[in-house]
C-alpha cells in the first residue's frame, strides 16, 4: 500500500494557498469598497483608488473561482 | 432484456441511499449560509438541490468502482450491494436523527465491507486500501480544512477591521452565496457519482449492460434527481448542528469556511484523493469558529462528532453484515431485510417528530438542551 505523500503535500499546499489567498482577496476588495462609502478616519485610501483595488482583487478572485469551476466540469 | 427482482431492489435501494446522502449533506454547503442569514433557509436548499442535480450531469469522470477498491469487486453480488446499502441508509438515518454530520461515503464503504465479509469472507476486504483511502484522508482532510479556514478567518477579520462594517458584511454575504454554491456543485459531481456507479455495476453484473458501459441516461437522471430531492428536503437537524451549535458563525467566518471546504475538496479530488465532503465542511466550520475566538467553539460538539465519525464505518459494517447474512438465505430473507429496514426508517422518522427541526426553526438553538459534556 503506497501513500502518495507527494500528492498529499500538493493538496495541503494548494488548499492552504488558494483558500487563504481567495479570502484575503475578497477582504481587500471589501476594504477598497468601504473606502468609497465611508472612508476610515485618517485613511489615505481615496474612493477612486479603493474602487480600483476592489476591481483588481475581485477580478483575481473571479479568476480563481472560474478555474475552480473548470476543475469541476473538466 | 429481463431484469431480475433483486436488481430492481438494488436500484431502488441505491436511489434511497442517494436520497439520504443528499439530505444528510445539505448542511455541508448551506449550514453557515443559513446561520448567517446570507441565504433564506428554503432558498438555500433550493440552490443546493439544483446545483447537486447540475453537478450530477457535469462530471465526465464516471465512478468505475463501487467501493474504490476497498473490497474484491469480483466477489460482490447484488445481494451484497443491497445489504451494504441497507447498512449505509440505516446509519445515515440514525446520525440524522441525532443531528450529527457523519460521512455518507464511510457509511457506504462500511456497509459494503460488512456485507462482503459475511458473503465472501475477510479475505475479500482490502484492509490496506482501507487505511490509505479512508482512514488517512479522514484524519488529514478535516484538520487541513480547519487550518485553512482558521487562517482565512483571521485574515478576513484583520483586513477588514477598520472598514465600513455594513459594506463588509454585505460583501461577505454575497461571497458566501458563491462559495456555498461551489460546495454544492462539487458535492453533486462527487456524491451522485457513487450511486451511479453502484447502479451501473449492478446492471453490468446482471448482464443488462456491457462490461465497459457508462451509466445510461436514466441512471444519471434518477441518481441526480434523488440526491437533489434529498438535498432540497434538507437535513435541518444537521444544518442546525453545523450552523448554530458549533459556534456562533458570522458572515466572514462562513465565507472562509466554505472557501476552505471548496479548496480542499477540489484540490484533493483533482489529485485523486477521495474524501468525505462532510468531514471537510465540518472541519472548516470548526476552524472558522476558532479563527475569531478560540473559546467560542463548542469543543464538546466536536467530541460528539469525532465519536460518530469513528463509529460510522464499523456500525454500518455491522448492519451490512447482518443484512447480508439474512438476505443471502434467499428471497424470503431479502424481503425480511427490506421490511425491517423500512420499519426502522419509519421508527426513526417518528422519533424525529418529537423534536422536529424545520426551515422555520433551524436557526433557533434549543435552549433546553443541556450543555455538551467534556467541553
Amino acid at each position: 500500500m503506497g501513500i502518495a505523500w507527494g500528492s498529499l503535500g500538493i493538496v495541503v499546499i494548494v488548499s492552504l494557498a488558494v483558500g487563504i489567498v481567495l479570502v484575503a482577496l475578497v477582504s481587500f476588495a471589501l476594504v477598497g469598497l468601504s473606502a468609497r462609502t465611508a472612508p476610515a478616519e485618517g485613511a489615505t485610501l481615496g474612493p477612486g483608488a479603493g474602487t480600483a483595488v476592489a476591481a483588481v482583487c475581485l477580478l483575481a478572485a473571479v479568476a480563481i473561482v472560474a478555474y475552480g469551476l473548470y476543475l469541476i466540469v473538466a | 432484456m429481463t431484469i431480475s427482482l433483486i436488481v430492481v431492489v438494488v436500484i431502488v435501494t441505491a436511489l434511497l441511499f442517494d436520497f439520504t446522502n443528499g439530505f444528510h449533506d445539505t448542511a455541508n454547503a448551506m449550514a453557515t449560509s443559513i446561520a448567517t442569514g446570507a441565504l433564506k433557509p428554503r432558498v438555500a436548499v433550493l440552490i443546493a438541490g439544483v446545483l447537486n442535480l447540475v453537478g450530477a450531469f457535469l462530471s465526465v469522470e464516471v465512478a468505475k468502482t463501487i467501493s474504490s477498491g476497498l473490497v474484491d469487486e469480483a466477489k460482490i453480488s447484488p445481494i451484497v450491494i443491497f445489504a451494504g446499502l441497507v447498512g449505509a441508509i440505516m446509519w445515515n438515518l440514525l446520525t440524522w436523527l441525532l443531528g450529527l454530520p457523519s460521512s455518507s461515503s464511510h457509511a457506504l464503504f462500511g456497509g459494503l465491507i460488512g456485507a462482503t465479509m459475511v458473503a465472501a469472507g475477510t479475505g475479500a476486504v482490502h484492509f490496506g486500501v482501507l487505511l490509505t483511502k479512508v482512514v488517512l484522508p479522514a484524519v488529514i482532510s478535516p484538520v487541513l480544512a480547519g487550518v485553512v479556514a482558521l487562517i482565512a478567518t483571521y485574515v478576513a477579520y484583520r483586513a477588514t477591521a477598520k472598514s465600513d462594517q455594513g459594506t463588509v458584511s454585505r460583501g461577505f454575504k454575497i461571497g458566501q452565496i458563491v462559495s456555498a454554491s461551489m460546495v454544492a456543485l462539487a458535492h453533486g459531481t462527487n456524491d451522485a457519482q457513487k450511486t451511479m456507479g453502484v447502479i451501473t455495476l449492478t446492471l453490468i453484473t446482471a448482464g443488462v449492460l456491457s462490461p465497459d458501459a457508462g451509466p445510461p441516461f436514466w441512471v444519471i437522471l434518477s441518481a441526480g434527481l434523488a440526491i437533489a430531492l434529498g438535498t432540497y428536503i434538507g437535513g435541518w437537524r444537521i444544518i442546525q448542528t453545523l450552523g448554530k451549535r458549533v459556534s456562533d458563525i458570522q458572515t466572514p467566518q462562513g465565507f472562509a469556511a466554505e472557501t476552505a471546504s471548496t479548496a480542499v475538496i477540489l484540490a484533493s479530488s483533482h489529485l485523486g484523493f477521495s474524501l468525505s465532503t462532510t468531514q471537510v465542511a465540518t472541519g472548516a466550520i470548526f476552524g472558522a469558529g476558532a479563527g475569531k475566538r478560540l473559546a467560542s467553539v463548542q469543543w464538546g460538539v466536536a467530541g460528539q462528532m469525532a465519536i460518530a465519525w469513528i463509529v460510522t464505518l464499523p456500525a454500518a459494517a455491522v448492519v451490512g453484515a447482518v443484512a447480508a447474512w439474512a438476505a443471502s438465505t434467499g428471497t424470503v430473507g431479502t424481503v425480511v431485510v427490506a421490511v425491517v429496514g423500512v420499519a426502522v426508517a419509519a421508527g426513526i422518522y417518528a422519533a424525529s417528530r418529537r423534536r422536529p427541526v424545520t426551515a422555520d426553526t433551524v436557526n433557533d438553538v434549543p435552549s433546553a438542551e443541556p450543555a455538551p459534556v467534556a467541553a
